[in-house]
């Protein structure tokens, strides 16, 4: 059943303790009483609130919508009332609050209408828009839009690629998910093949997945796809998207480029579900599979709705054993540590790992590289990790770039293994992001700086033009002989400069608003709301003055 | 002897003429060291440097007229980066030219009279508004610039500082425990 492996650089081997999950069947998380559902669980522009407390919503509707190219909706998980529209504690690095739309269940979980759609009637390129409110975003991590990489346009997409290498230790989602829905996955898989026009559909598994990838298989033969199904070496990061990409067809992403570049698209399986539940049910993305380990009384999957606190799952997995330490959120390489429990589950949290001192010890401290290269063996992107640690450590942004700062995809391979246990990836994320912010203040003031010109033009144009008028009018005046006998000169100046001082009255009175003329109705109330509280406010102010 | 010569005029009068045609037909518009100068500067249009904008600082800088440490706004990298480009000595900022946090004005809506007089003030056209309307203040397009604030004959305008949220979050330098590495020695 497998195709062909091609070799990779770098990689390793951590302990994959993926046992103490695997076993057990996922378990469908119960009602929860109310939900936290975050405005951002998608890279790019987070939605917009589409509802305000006091609304009563119903499951699946769509209570913010995508803005922007690059977004994605977010839905309600059950029906209920919306409590409030607020900042709230979310699983971000940062542990900095986020706006959350919060939901009291009303426990009836009534649905919106839901309408399948009918894909099959569709033209390869038109999927994508009937998904754009659907809420899909890629469930591997990087939780990139699903309808926008199912566009077609640019190079066209030869090869379909279906992401089930699940290489981070601990987490086992997409392996139960395999095991128990791979019909649905596959049904999935054959609708984005249409939706792209793809040739052909590479599904990759790791070989410690054999029971994953034999039901994949069978799915394969009972649904005549024309799909091929290859283990490939347990060997993290088998997962990464250029990584598997060159493991099952041989071709290397080149430096700066994505997949879709050299005409292939990578989705992890789980995407292929949720994908086949938006176009067979017209279910928007609600819920997920979602690994719980780690020190936990009963590790296991969950398929929980998108918004459930994570205390409450963690509670549904037997909960947190004594001297729990803390919670990773992701898998032990590329995850971060979680600030509150009580934020929620989100469409990019794959898993949950209950810390303790024995599992995961505390980080020793670092001592200086000793240049040995063990980070370059396991690379692999390549790169030069300690050259990148250098420039990065010494705020050298301009040549941490030029050795190709932006190719590491975090994987933490060079953490793993340096002798010094220097924290690289800490100082990649950093120098990333020092770098796109100075991209971003590069553009503000570029923007800034056009404004700016055009405003000193516009000003410029503005006065030459009153010149002209004026210097019209006055010659004008002058020719009509309006003028006095005894001073000629001294009398067409004082006519100029009347006239002048005529004309700035005049063009003082005409200057008018623009922007106030054709007003949309929405617009006009809230002028009228705000004259109406400015009408109420003067006594406070006089009070202050 | 005099062939010797002729053929070297000549040689000097082609290579001259060659060189003479190319300054014209290579030659840039503009300065193109007070244009590399005014990328690296915020564009702020703030005036705190003494000149009406960042462009004319700019220019200033490349005739050797003003000093590289006297815009606030493009912080210590700012003056970095003038220094690399222009191969001088970084220098700290001068007395009472400090940067600050970055700002956005805000207008108080219940206050606003409509006067316009602020967005004539502000260099960048970040407000928008009519006579007796009122007037706000496009957040991403203000430099926080604080030119509006004088102008306001009701002191309605304010500067907030741009708090940290998780849109415009940073990774933190990592910080290496040196005490525990202290305590393993
Ligand atoms: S593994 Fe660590 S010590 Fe070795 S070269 Fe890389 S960064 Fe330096
Ligand atoms: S984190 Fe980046 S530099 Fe380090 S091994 Fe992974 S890709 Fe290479
Ligand atoms: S201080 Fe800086 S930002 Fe302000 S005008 Fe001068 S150069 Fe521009
Ligand atoms: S709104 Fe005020 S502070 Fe902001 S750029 Fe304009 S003048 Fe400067």
């Amino acid at each position: 059943m497998s195709g062909k492996v091609y070799p990779i650089p770098g990689g390793l081997h951590p302990p994959e303790h993926k046992t103490e999950s695997n076993a057990k069947a996922i378990i469908v998380a119960p009602l929860s009483a109310h939900y936290v559902v975050p405005l951002r669980q998608h890279i790019g522009q987070p939605a917009r609130a589409l509802v305000k407390a006091g609304d009563s919503v119903l499951k699946g509707q769509m209570i913010g919508a995508p803005e922007g190219r690059i977004s994605a909706a977010v839905h309600a998980p059950t029906s209920g009332r919306v409590v409030a529209v607020e900042a709230r504690p979310v699983a971000h690095p940062s542990g900095l609050p986020d706006q959350c739309v919060v939901i009291e269940a009303d426990g009836k979980d009534t649905a919106a209408d839901m309408q399948p759609i009918a894909w099959r009637d569709l033209p390869p390129g038109e999927l994508h828009q009937r998904l754009v409110n659907m809420g899909l975003a890629g469930q591997g991590g990087a939780v990139f839009p699903s309808h926008v990489k199912l566009a077609t346009g640019g190079t066209p997409i030869e090869t379909l690629i279906l992401n089930g290498a699940e290489c981070e230790p601990w987490i086992t989602c997409d392996d139960r998910l395999m095991r128990e829905r791979a019909t649905e996955i596959m049904q999935g898989a054959e609708i984005m093949r249409h939706a792209l026009g793809a040739k052909r559909i590479l599904v990759g598994i790791e070989d410690n997945k054999p029971e994953a990838a034999q039901a994949m298989q069978s799915a394969c033969e009972q649904l005549k796809l024309a799909a091929e199904v290859t283990a490939v070496p347990t060997r993290y990061p088998s997962g990464g998207a250029k990584q598997l990409t060159q493991l099952l067809t041989g071709l290397e992403t080149p430096s700066g480029k994505i997949s879709t570049d050299i005409g292939i698209q990578v989705f992890n399986v789980a995407t292929a579900y949720a994908l086949q539940r938006a176009v067979e049910l017209g279910e928007p993305m609600l819920t997920r599979v979602v690994t719980i380990t780690g020190h936990v009384a009963g590790p296991c999957n969950i398929e929980a709705r998108l918004g459930t606190p994570i205390d409450e799952l963690i509670r549904l997995a037997g909960g947190d054993l004594a001297e729990t330490s803390g919670h990773v959120i992701g898998g032990p390489m590329m995850g971060f540590d979680l600030d509150d429990t009580a934020s929620p589950l989100v469409k990019s949290v794959n898993c949950i790992i209950a810390k303790n001192q024995e599992l995961f010890p505390p980080h020793p401290p670092a001592m200086p590289c000793i240049r040995c290269g063990q980070c370059a063996l396991v690379c692999p992107a390549v790169l030069q990790p300690f050259e990148l640690y250098w420039h990065a450590k010494s705020k050298n942004f301009a040549k941490a770039r030029a050795y190709k700062l932006f190719d590491c995809i975090e994987c933490g391979c060079c953490s793993h293994v340096c002798p010094s246990h220097i924290p690289l990836v800490d100082f990649y994320r950093f120098a990333k992001s020092e770098i796109a912010a100075d991209d971003r203040a590069k553009l503000a003031a570029e923007g800034a700086r056009q404004r700016h010109e055009f405003q000193l033009l516009r000003q410029e144009r503005e006065k030459k033009e009153k010149a002209e008028r004026l210097g019209k009018k006055a010659s004008e005046r002058l020719d009509t002989g309006a003028v006095a006998a005894d001073d000629p000169e001294a009398e067409r100046k004082k006519a100029i400069l009347e006239a002048a001082i005529e004309r700035a009255r005049q063009a003082k009175e005409a200057v008018h608003a623009k922007n106030t003329e054709s007003l949309t109705p929405d617009q006009q109330h809230q002028i009228d709301e705000i004259e109406a509280r400015r009408q109420a406010a003067p006594q406070d102010s006089e009070q202050q003055a | 002897m005099i062939s010797a010569i002729i053929v070297m005029a000549v040689i000097g009068l082609v290579l001259g003429s060659v060189l003479g045609w190319a300054e014209l037909f290579y030659r840039v518009a503009g300065d193109p060291l007070a244009d590399k100068i005014n990328d690296i500067l915020p564009q702020t249009q703030c005036g705190q440097c003494g000149f009406p904008g960042c462009r004319p600082y700019a220019e200033a800088m490349a005739k050797g007229e003003a000093d590289i440490n006297r815009c606030p706004p493009g912080g210590e990298p700012g003056i970095q980066r003038l220094a690399d480009l222009l191969g001088v000595e970084a220098k700290p900022f001068g007395e009472g030219v400090a940067p600050k946090p970055k700002s956005v004005a805000l207008i108080d809506e219940n206050t606003c009279i409509g006067c316009t007089l602020c967005i004539q003030a502000c260099p960048v056209d970040a407000i928008v508004g009519a006579s007796k309307q009122l007037h706000v203040i496009v957040a991403d397009l203000c430099t926080g610039c604080e030119l509006c604030l004088a102008p306001c004959p009701v002191d309605c305008i304010h500067m907030e500082v741009v708090h940290e949220t998780v849109n415009n979050w940073k990774w933190r330098y990592p910080l290496i425990p040196i005490h525990q590495q202290r305590e393993a020695a």
